[in-house]
């Protein structure tokens, strides 16, 4: 039981596919500037990655090597139309406003590369836990990154109005930036900046050292 | 794992993947489907409803639209007809048609192909005065055809609202047109001077003092091409090829 808890909370914090991998970036950049867009958003992406890993480790043993990428894209792809045609028929609006990325979640990296490094080579009850575990680490970090984009950027949470905005009486002037997709990088930053020091040990070792400028005279 | 590595089983492998994912694929479309329709048709009544400025959040959207008659106007002769059944009549395919449409050639500024003859049109009566109406309008901008809503006042010359509800312009630059600040200019601005249609976007801000502000909307900042669309597009919908015959005869009481 143990190994299942590990499998399902490790992606969260230890193995963060965003803050650890640099995974599926695109995606937090472009749909964070609210929240609610933001959780569906996460739930499509979770179900994807939970089904195509149980799809993929079901029949893993039947994949041909010379075609596994293409199996797994397939399987992928079917997932996400799937996803879309729900998200149009149960949450209209939300899907208006998500677009192409929902479509964009077949090239989101966490899906291929956990179909691929995991799903490959694990039963599927594990790469279904390991898709659930990889999604919501995904979710943690695209929610704290919303989170203060719509606050700081549009006063408001989940569409409530948090902080009352300067334009309509209130006395926040919102910072314009966060609305906009860059801002999420500068978070993104925070974020694996936070991570990294309080864990230490995701610190990556340097690949090699910058020699100190030599003096003219010893390259005379 | 050697017995897979063969052409045939990769074959087969293949196949039976894409049967099987197709099977779902289309399974999920075709069940979904009402219900994607269902929103859909309601996001048109919302639409028309936000760009006449009527769009109420706590009222259900069907509740709302029972104010709005819709009804056909043939752009022809300018003129209401009951030719065919308004809710049957399906206007993009109409302007696909041969026998429906017409082929504007260089008149067709907007460029929108070629022009249907019937055009759905929505009206919202008050004390049995028409109080608003909506036209349908399209046009092509940089990169997509704008398809939206104008809603002018009762006299068929001042505008209610605009609003586009598909469009596949730039976000940020063209896709500004959703911005509301920028729809909210619309408002109150004047569609006819002297018989010609001559609302449109300028380049720049509009100068609330200048002679024509009344006439003007401010361009969008870095989508030249957008504001172009639009401004072709309003400017088609509103002459003598789009509504003008109809509008007239409203205004003085024979369409």
């Amino acid at each position: 039981m143990s190994k299942v808890k590990d499998v399902l909370y490790s992606p969260v914090f230890e193995n963060n596919p965003i803050a650890l991998q640099i995974l599926g970036i695109c995606s937090a950049l472009a749909v964070t500037s609210s929240l609610s867009v933001t959780v569906v958003m996460c739930i499509s992406v979770i179900a994807v990655t939970a089904f195509s890993n149980l799809f993929v480790s079901t029949v893993r043993n039947f994949i041909p090597g010379s075609i596994r990428i293409i199996v797994q894209m397939v399987i992928i792809a079917s997932l996400v139309i799937v996803v879309d045609q729900l998200l149009k028929a149960y949450a209209y609006e939300i899907s208006k406003q998500l677009s192409v990325f929902v479509g964009l979640i077949i090239t989101n990296c966490i899906v291929m590369g956990r179909a691929e490094a995991f799903a490959m080579k694990n039963p599927p009850l594990p790469s279904f836990i390991d898709g659930i575990g990889n999604g919501l680490g995904y979710s943690v970090v695209l929610l704290s990154v919303a989170f203060v984009r719509e606050l700081f950027g549009s006063g408001k949470l989940f569409g409530y109005e948090i902080l009352p905005l300067a334009t309509e009486g209130g006395w926040y002037i919102p910072n314009g930036l966060l609305l906009l997709p860059p801002s999420a990088f500068f978070l993104i930053g925070f974020f694996i900046w936070a991570l990294r020091s309080a864990k230490r040990n995701q610190v990556e070792t340097e690949e090699f050292k910058i020699a100190p400028n030599a003096p003219a005279k010893e390259v005379m | 794992m050697s017995s897979h590595e063969t052409v045939g089983k990769t074959i087969k492998v293949a196949l039976a993947l894409c049967v099987v994912c197709s099977l779902v694929v289309s399974t999920a479309a075709v069940m979904l489907k009402p219900a994607q329709l269902a929103n859909k048709e309601l996001d048109r009544q919302r639409n028309i409803l936000a760009a006449a400025g009527l769009l109420q959040v706590d009222v259900s959207v069907d509740e709302q639209f029972k104010q709005i008659t819709t009804k056909l106007v043939d752009l022809r002769t300018g003129k209401f007809t009951d030719e065919v059944d308004v809710t049957a009549y399906d206007q993009a395919a109409a302007a696909d048609d041969k026998n429906l449409s017409v082929d504007l050639g260089d008149a067709d500024i907007a460029k929108v192909g070629r022009r249907e003859n019937l055009s759905l049109v929505y009206l919202v009566e008050k004390d049995g005065q028409i109080d608003k109406v909506i036209l349908p309008i399209r046009g092509a901008g940089l990169w997509s055809t704008l398809y939206g809503f104008l809603a002018l006042e009762g006299d068929a010359n001042t505008v209610a609202g605009l609003g586009f509800y598909q469009h596949g312009e730039t976000p940020g630059l063209g896709g500004e047109v959703d911005n509301p600040r920028w729809k909210s200019q619309w408002q109150g601005k004047q569609v006819y001077k002297s018989g010609e249609a001559a609302l449109g976007l300028i380049k720049g801000t509009v100068n609330p003092k200048g002679a024509d502000a009344a006439y003007q909307v401010d361009g969008l900042a870095g989508a030249t091409l957008t504001s172009v669309g639009v401004t072709n597009l309003v400017k088609f919908w509103l002459g003598e090829n789009g509504f003008q015959a109809f509008l007239n005869n409203l205004r003085v009481g024979e369409a």
